[in-house]
């Protein structure tokens, strides 16, 4: 294991070169193009035994990705925002056909307006398409899940795709010291990919994805369903064979300082390494506050985030990605029905921040602690940051 | 699961089929040609087969091309069939990513001049005054040249190619399957709908000997850049030959007739030339 210098896009590329995917497709898009420019350099090279199929669109991309896992091999792509949502149709495909792909998505808002920063709208989006989501907090953690996501992704009782979900920017662009382990050390932790499932072959033919009837097809759901089930059952073996190999730890959710927390925010990506930080900052000055970082969204972790903060009274989520005409963001919502069978449900007050790329500072994060910790929640959602009157946007020069 | 009596595409896809054998693969997207797909844990075709989404048959192709190449198969021929919509339309661009990067696939467009599987939708292939349920006083301006976009990637081996002349078709077949070994082959195949296009079941085959005689379909192959017509059409029959028997050009009046043979005369005589 070497200790170089990478940024979230290399550490994405790195782990697809340790996995030994066979089939490259990719599409450039901000933040994401470093991942399709340095895959391939490396299948130019030879670092990467692989064909590169320079594609004209995300949809193909997918759908190239798709047609050759099919056959056998592991197919590599990588996207961001629009080109994931370019994407959706066929990501159903992959996930209905249970098909094992892993794919870098470098979290970046979806228009309109255009941005081309960071949000989480993108993934958030595709929440509930049947992709497992894995949220990384570093570069380290980029690479790191993308190992984990494809050995828990191929077993047989889960057969599910996996994004691996970086922070445009925040991440992607932002060097860090970096473990990458050694091929041989990967190969023994990640064998060669065997499809036992639908596969395309001549000398074995069948034919996939054909029309199904309804006495049928909810079955077929169902088992995508009892998939992530066994997904999230699985998790935290693959997670511990990850450790014994590598030596870094991972969970599904991490809790930071929950234990005698007052207040606790909840949060996904480069978010949760400035909620630490302000966490840090506060318990100095003697106040209990506390970080619960959620790895995996899909598989949603329920029973875990129950037990780590269900005891805490103030909780807050912040959501990096409006759910526009609900009450609150996705990962709010998801964390107040996590926690409202609790027989003293904490009351969870919903965050939107930093959309559109917009900082997060731990100035903010004070601020969101401060609302929990003087009981000043609001209803359902507080937009952090956002000016007083929003609706008066901007004068347009003529 | 059957096709509608007089299907061109059905019969058609015997001779593909007949034509790849066994060590072949198959990308069908939703249209007309998803009835051989199968539905539920039934289907028809004998060798694997991917019913994929209308945009992206090319792509599922070359990935699945990808796949086998990268496991040294490159004997697998993968073949993509996909109606005119799935091709002309919808599907143009990826399409045209495959043939640009030179993708060994074979493709074919079954082109029964409408989407058919949806209720006899007006597409860029319906022609010129034909009837459908979106252009239901006749479809006003040209269908888009298929051969001619297809040409412009420079290809090796383009053809059209028809169900009303089989020995022609199946050279052809034979002839693009082997050209996958060095890049994409095309063929557009000419396939009457009895059900779209209002005619008698029994006359599909008729008919579409009647679209080449009358020039309305001509019969060439590009190979390597170089165009031949495979069946040539000195004297072409009247088109109200070929009109009569279906229902869809019922409103056409003698003008509108007229105009079509000009621009089917002018049509051929580029091909005569050697241009698409
Ligand atoms: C993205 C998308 N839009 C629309 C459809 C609905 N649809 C299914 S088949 C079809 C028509 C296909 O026409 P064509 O490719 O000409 O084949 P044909 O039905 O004539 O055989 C359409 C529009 C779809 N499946 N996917
Ligand atoms: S609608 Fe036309 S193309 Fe479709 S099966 Fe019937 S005859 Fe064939």
């Amino acid at each position: 294991m070497k200790r170089v210098m990478l940024d979230g896009n290399g550490a994405a590329t790195e782990g697809m070169r340790l996995a030994r995917i066979r089939v490259v497709s990719a599409y450039p898009i901000t933040p994401q193009s470093p991942i399709s420019e340095k895959l391939a350099d490396y299948v130019t090279d030879g670092t990467l035994d692989a064909k590169y199929i320079r594609v004209e669109s995300e949809h193909s991309a997918m759908s190239c990705a798709i047609g050759a896992q099919l056959t056998g091999v592991r197919a590599g792509t990588a996207t961001a925002s629009v080109g994931l949502a370019l994407m959706h149709e066929v990501l159903g495909v992959a996930a209905g056909c249970r098909v094992p792909i892993v794919m870098p998505v470098v979290n970046r808002s979806l228009v309109s307006p255009w941005s081309l920063w960071c949000d989480h709208q993108d993934a958030m989006a595709e929440r509930d398409g049947g992709w497992m989501q894995f949220y990384a907090e570093s570069a380290q953690e980029v690479l790191d899940l993308i190992l984990i996501a494809y050995k828990l992704a191929e077993k047989n009782d889960v057969l599910l795709p996996a994004m691996v979900c970086l922070d445009g920017f925040f991440l992607s662009h932002m060097p860090d010291a970096v473990y990458v382990p050694a091929q041989e050390d990967v190969d023994k932790f990640l064998p060669a990919y065997k499809n036992d499932n639908l596969k395309l072959d001549p000398d074995d033919p069948m034919f996939i994805n054909d029309l199904t009837g309804s006495n049928e097809f909810m079955e077929m759901r169902f088992q995508q369903a009892v998939a992530f089930d066994y997904a999230q059952d699985l998790m935290p073996g693959v997670m511990a064979e990850f450790e014994e190999a590598f030596g870094r730890k991972y969970s599904m959710v991490e809790a930071y300082e929950c234990e005698d927390a007052e207040a606790v925010l909840v949060s996904l990506g480069s978010m949760s390494g400035t909620i630490k930080h302000t966490v840090d900052m506060m318990r100095e000055q003697g106040r209990k506050v506390g970080m619960l970082k959620i790895t995996s969204f899909r598989p949603f972790p329920a029973e875990a985030i129950r037990e780590l903060i269900g005891h805490v009274p103030h909780i807050g989520v912040i959501d990096r990605s409006a759910s526009l005409g609900s009450e609150t963001g996705p990962v709010c919502n998801e964390v107040r029905s996590a926690l409202q069978v609790l027989d003293k449900a904490p009351e969870v007050q919903g965050f939107v921040a930093g959309l559109g790329g917009r900082d997060v500072p731990p100035t903010t994060i004070e601020e969101a602690f401060d609302t929990l910790l003087n009981d000043k929640t609001v209803a359902a959602v507080k937009w952090l940051d956002v000016q007083d009157n929003a609706l008066r946007l901007r004068e347009v020069d003529a | 699961m059957s096709a509608c009596a007089g299907c061109g595409l059905e019969l058609g896809a015997r001779y593909i089929m007949e034509a790849l054998g066994e060590n072949s693969t198959l990308v069908i997207p939703p249209g007309c040609a998803a009835l051989f797909s199968g539905y539920g844990k039934e289907t028809v075709t004998k060798i694997p087969g991917f019913q994929g989404n209308l945009e992206n048959t090319a792509a599922y192709a070359a990935g699945i091309k990808a796949g086998y190449e990268m496991q040294g198969r490159e004997d697998i021929t993968v073949l993509g069939m996909a109606g005119d919509g799935a091709t002309v339309d919808i599907g143009l661009q990826s399409l045209s990513g495959a043939l640009e990067r030179g993708d060994k696939i074979l493709y074919v467009c079954y082109d029964n001049e409408a989407y058919m599987n949806t209720g006899v939708q007006g597409s860029a292939s319906t022609p010129t005054y034909a009837w459908t349920t979106t252009t239901p006083g006749g479809k006003q301006g040209y269908r888009k040249n298929l051969a001619k976009i297809v040409d412009a990637h420079r290809i090796p081996y383009l053809a059209t190619a028809s169900i009303g002349f089989v020995e022609d078709f199946r050279k052809k077949l034979a002839k693009a399957k082997e050209a996958t070994k060095t890049g994409p082959a095309f063929i557009h195949l000419f396939a009457p709908c009895p059900t779209g296009w209002r005619s008698r079941p029994d006359t599909s085959v008729e008919i579409a000997q009647l679209a080449v005689t009358t020039r309305c379909w001509p019969l060439f192959e590009i190979v390597d850049g170089v165009l031949s017509i495979t069946k040539e059409v000195k004297k072409p029959k009247p088109l109200t030959d070929y009109f009569k028997l279906q229902g869809r050009f019922k409103g056409i009046s003698d003008e509108q007739v007229e105009a079509v043979r000009q621009e089917v005369d002018a049509a051929y005589d580029r091909l005569m030339e050697g241009r698409v």
